[in-house]
């Protein structure tokens, strides 16, 4: 025993071992991370050349325009509402305490306009879409559907991806839209009913100036969002490892994946637009 | 050359008639530390039929694909009619893709388009056809495979796996191709639906003189198809200097061949294999009983 100990102790690396194989195992995974940013940029630039050179046929755009857009609509109403009535829920004590809460539409609109319409609609098309298409990717990748395209001379980015992305990209701004709706309607309804605000008061002050521009805002970043989830999950599913394992490790993470990216792309965009409006509208900078 | 194979002392090799139709040469394929295949060189004649047999591993699979570039070797080459495969640019091997035929173990048909939609599906990528025409030349495929045009509209969840299988062919061959690779054909199936998949190959190689590569470790397929059979032997069970295709020749040569390795495949047996399990098994035991 005691000799086996003194071997390991001979044998092993050391405290400036330790170290060394540290620094080692970090660089290999920042190596690892920089390969897939890369290798996911490649991915996105061939399906952006699929997407101008030759099309998908019809009936398999129109089938993923449906299955995207079409079937993601009631979930993302359904959640759009119960946020607007949860924002007036929240929000209401602390406009009461000054006596704003007739202001409280206007506060619910700009944040369903702005933020958590695009937010929302992209978390939930992440959710339903983006893990089933690592999935339905992900099983065709295992059970040789990929191959058996290849194969046959036909170009999987062009038959799997760009319908997929294209969908996403083109539903997500309705879905932003619906979402954005049924927040205003819900937010509306719990304060005009629930909570007895004036109606005439609530919807004169919901009115405001910059409610086009706020909902350009939304909708612009929605695109962005919903182009980084088809990629993504898109990515996931083609790289899928083997086995059952395999395709719901691909499926769960293009969720978190492109959860991430959501709030990432958020911030940054949210920056921008924000910059593109003063320097559209100077005087609005105070 | 593809009689140069055999380090065993099988008898020599058919010669191929004429310029092979595809050839590997000095075919090398490793994932990560992993070698699969070291060091093949095979040339198929055209009208051949090839069955490339040997246990589960051995990388008859990876060989297959690799033909078709499917998988890139890490190093060595494949020449389809006198084309690099390496070579060509994209559309190019779109276009020789064309002029395969592969059947795959699982057929691999699209779960999400119709039995009709899946045989046609070749067609309509490469071909400027109505729907009409393509449905047309779908039921004539069905009709050769034995199918009947009632299955066009079902799905392929809703299919046997042997009436999958002659649906894979099917679509394998509906573009009429010059060469067909098959995996695995008659795995997973019943002893009377391999025998139909068999004549079917047998069927289609006759009428078509196309070109077959079978990959199968079933030798009944295997010696009843085949005008030619080369064995491989997983990597990992040989030494430095050994030729990983231990046999190459005709299906009469192999019953004949003394090769110990070649005639316990060709047996069923497991040899040598048994032991180095009960050793295992042995030494694990033992390591349990020291904890």
């Amino acid at each position: 025993m005691s000799t086996g100990s003194a071997s390991v102790g001979r044998n092993g690396p050391g405290f400036f071992g330790r170290v060394f194989e540290g620094v080692g195992d970090v660089g290999e995974i920042t190596l690892a991370w920089i390969e897939s940013v890369g290798d996911i940029v490649l991915f996105a630039w061939q399906t952006f050349l699929w997407m101008i050179t030759r099309l998908p046929r019809r009936d398999t755009l129109v089938a993923s325009f449906y299955q995207i857009g079409v079937r993601s609509l009631p979930v993302v109403a359904l959640t759009g509402t119960f946020i607007g009535m949860v924002l007036a829920v929240q929000s209401y004590s602390q406009f009461r305490a000054f006596g704003l809460e007739t202001q409280l539409g206007a506060v619910i609109n700009r944040s369903m306009f702005r933020e958590l319409g695009p937010v929302l609609a992209a978390t939930m098309l992440a959710g339903r879409v983006g893990s089933s298409i690592a999935a339905e990717l992900g099983t065709m990748r295992v059970t040789e559907q990929i191959d058996a395209l290849v194969a046959m001379g036909a170009n999987p980015i062009r038959h799997l991806v760009v319908p997929r992305f294209l969908a996403c990209l083109f539903m997500i701004p309705s879905l932003t839209i619906m979402a954005v709706f049924m927040g205003v309607v819900g937010g509306g309804f719990y304060c005009t009913y629930v909570l007895e605000i004036d109606s005439f008061y609530y919807v004169s002050n919901a009115r405001y100036a910059d409610a086009n521009w706020d909902l350009c805002y939304g909708i612009a970043k929605s695109v962005f969002f919903g182009a980084a989830i088809a990629i993504l999950s898109c990515y996931r599913g083609f790289h899928c490892l083997p086995g059952a394992e395999g395709v719901g490790r691909a499926s769960t993470s293009a969720f978190v994946q492109s959860f991430v990216v959501i709030l990432v792309l958020d911030l940054l965009l949210s920056i921008a637009l924000d910059n593109i409006y003063y320097v559209l509208w100077p005087e609005m900078a105070l | 050359m593809a009689g140069d194979g055999p380090v065993s002392d099988a008898k020599p090799t058919r010669k191929p008639s004429g310029e092979p139709l595809i050839s590997a040469r000095n075919l090398t394929v490793r994932f990560g530390r992993q070698t699969v295949l070291r060091d093949i060189t095979l040339e198929v004649p055209r009208h051949q039929t090839l069955a490339v047999i040997g246990e589960s591993g051995c990388g008859k699979t990876v060989l297959l694909k690799s033909l078709i570039g499917l998988i890139s070797p890490t190093s060595g080459h494949v020449v389809y009619d006198g084309q690099q495969l390496d070579t060509l640019n994209d559309k190019q091997l779109t276009a020789l893709r064309t002029r395969f035929g592969f059947v795959f173990q699982n057929a691999a048909l699209f779960d999400s388009l119709t039995i009709a939609d899946n045989v046609a599906f070749p067609l309509r990528e490469h071909q400027r056809i109505d729907l009409e025409t393509a449905y047309h030349r779908v039921r004539e495929a069905l009709a050769i495979v034995g199918l009947p045009s009632g299955v066009m509209v079902k799905r392929p969840a809703e299919l046997s796996g042997g009436m999958r299988k002659r649906v894979g062919l099917a679509r394998a061959i509906i573009m009429q191709p010059e060469i067909l690779l098959y995996d695995e054909p008659t795995t997973g199936l019943d002893p009377i639906m391999s025998d139909v998949i068999n004549e079917l190959i047998i069927r289609t190689r006759d009428q078509s003189k196309v070109t077959s590569i079978v990959v199968t470790h079933d030798m009944k397929s295997a010696l009843k198809l085949a005008d030619r059979v080369v064995m491989l032997y997983p990597t990992a069970r040989l030494e430095e200097d050994d030729r990983q295709m231990i046999f190459d020749g005709t299906s009469e040569e192999i019953e004949e061949c003394s090769d110990k390795r070649v005639a316990q495949f060709l047996r069923g047996e497991a040899g040598e294999r048994l032991q180095e399990m009960r050793e295992q098994f042995e030494s694990s035991r033992m390591h349990a009983a020291a904890r």
